[in-house]
């Protein structure tokens, strides 16, 4: 039986994670291999790392960063961020990367799904969707979730899976930030038209959250969040072994 | 030294990297020479059967790495690695394997109940056989590893060292002798797969 995963996820900007962190034990609190070899030990069951830098010379120190952190874990890695070339899978996927997260890249060029699917197979394209409620349909949106581009959201999961996404990250702009858990009507939404897994992201407060999205929705694959587990709110290994009590199949250690 | 053998697919960081952390030392090659010279061999891979196949072939390393098998040295295949140590697979054809491990290589949807997604992908625990291999002497039944593909390994039941359950028991890992092969990915299971490896790396040398 394959197991719910928690999959915490960091933001990286000139080398260093954004957004505070406080964890006992870490000298060095915003450094990405630290951070990800905690995570890695606390149990985490991937991690994701979002470049969210613009300038070249970031994107050498964040790929430069990548391949140290990806020397040190022994886990799955997604990498997200500025990736809208086969140049650029190339790029975090010789750096250690097993998977690349396409967002804004894909909208403007919708071909890169199918391109990147087709060379580097289907595991390895992760299509993440920003959605929000836009006049009763949930709609796609980009650069980070500001604009609205008009897409229906179902529609473009739908299609960017046919093109070879093989996994779906859908983050509810509607709860993220809300801490009042996950977005359940959007998920399930997009649960009953795709079958590939399905990464759940965007208002986890506390750990009943997590078992609430496992219950109500069986077919969601993994819950992603970020500042609850940097701020220690909800420690990963507690939360594992918390969800395994409930009931839900995880991955203890 | 394990020669973590190079033929043009796949990437072998993460494999070279854990490695690295268990203190072994590794060289990613298709130097014939180093390949003869190392005391094991780790045959990688990922993508499709019939293109790895071609590009082990062609470049001699099939040939090689079934010579190094017969003199007895420790070959570990992993994820597609351990799929080309079958006799066949049909995957998109059908093709000709290395023929170390008797059985074939189907798709998974042949044999677990419709409804289940495809690929199998993500963490899964592994139920070992009795005894237990020695690969897996430092691992525990029930432990989990990392998964990610859409074929798995038919009619090898002999050879069959561990299962997962995934609507039907999937093989695992396999071993013949000297031979060893994992489905899953070591280099991505955390300190379950970094264990795999290092019992691997302490196998006795017979040759």
């Amino acid at each position: 039986m394959i197991t719910k995963r928690i999959i915490p996820c960091l933001d990286v900007a000139g080398g260093r994670v954004v957004k505070g962190v406080n964890f006992e034990g870490l000298s060095d609190v915003s450094s990405p291999v630290e951070l990800g070899k905690y995570y890695s030990d606390c149990g985490a069951d991937e991690l994701v790392f979002y470049d969210i830098t613009a300038s070249s010379e970031d994107r050498k120190i964040f790929t430069d960063i990548l391949r140290r952190v990806a020397s040190g874990i022994f886990i799955p890695l997604t990498v997200g961020g500025g990736i809208g070339s086969l140049r650029d899978f190339d790029r975090v996927l010789g750096c250690g990367a097993d998977k690349v997260s396409v967002n804004s890249g894909a909208i403007k060029r919708p071909e890169l799904i199918y391109e990147a699917a087709k060379r580097f197979g289907d595991q390895c394209v992760v299509l993440s969707v920003d959605a929000k409620r836009v006049g009763g349909e949930f709609r796609v949106f980009a650069k980070g979730g500001r604009v609205d581009t008009g897409i229906n959201a179902l529609d473009w999961i739908r299609q960017g899976v046919e093109n070879g996404a093989g996994e779906i990250v859908l983050n509810s702009i509607d709860t993220d930030g809300v801490k009042g858990g996950f977005d359940l009507e959007m998920l399930d939404a997009v649960s009953r038209i795709v079958s590939v897994p399905i990464i759940a992201s965007g208002g986890a407060g506390c750990m009943e959250d997590f078992l609430n999205l496992f219950k109500t929705l069986p077919n969601v694959d993994a819950g992603l969040a970020a500042s609850i587990f940097h701020f220690g709110e909800v420690r990963i290994s507690d939360l594992k072994r918390y969800l395994a009590d409930a009931g839900i199949p995880m991955r203890t250690i | 030294m394990i020669a973590i053998i190079d033929y043009g697919v796949g990437n072998l960081f993460s494999l070279s990297s854990s490695l690295g952390e268990i203190g072994e030392e590794a060289i990613i090659t298709s130097d014939p020479e180093v390949i003869r010279a190392a005391e094991r061999i780790i045959l990688p891979g990922v993508g499709a059967f019939g293109d790895a196949a071609e590009k082990l072939f062609s470049r001699g390393l099939g040939e090689l790495v079934i010579d190094e098998a017969k003199r007895g040295k420790p070959i570990l295949g992993i994820c597609l690695g351990m799929q080309l140590l079958f006799d066949k697979s049909f995957e998109y054809g059908e093709h000709r394997g290395l023929g170390l491990i008797k059985g074939e290589i189907r798709y998974i949807g042949e044999c677990i109940p419709g409804g289940l997604k495809i690929p199998h992908i993500g963490w899964n625990a592994l139920r070992l056989e009795e005894p237990k291999a020695e690969i897996f002497k430092y691992i525990n039944e029930g432990d989990c590893v990392y998964f990610v593909h859409s074929y798995y390994g038919a009619d090898c039941e002999d050879s069959i060292i561990a299962r997962a359950e995934y609507g039907a028991p999937i093989t695992a890992a396999v071993a013949s002798g000297n031979v060893y092969g994992c489905q899953f990915h070591p280099e991505k299971s955390g300190k379950v797969g970094l264990s795999i490896l290092k019992a691997f790396a302490e196998i006795e040398v017979a040759v």
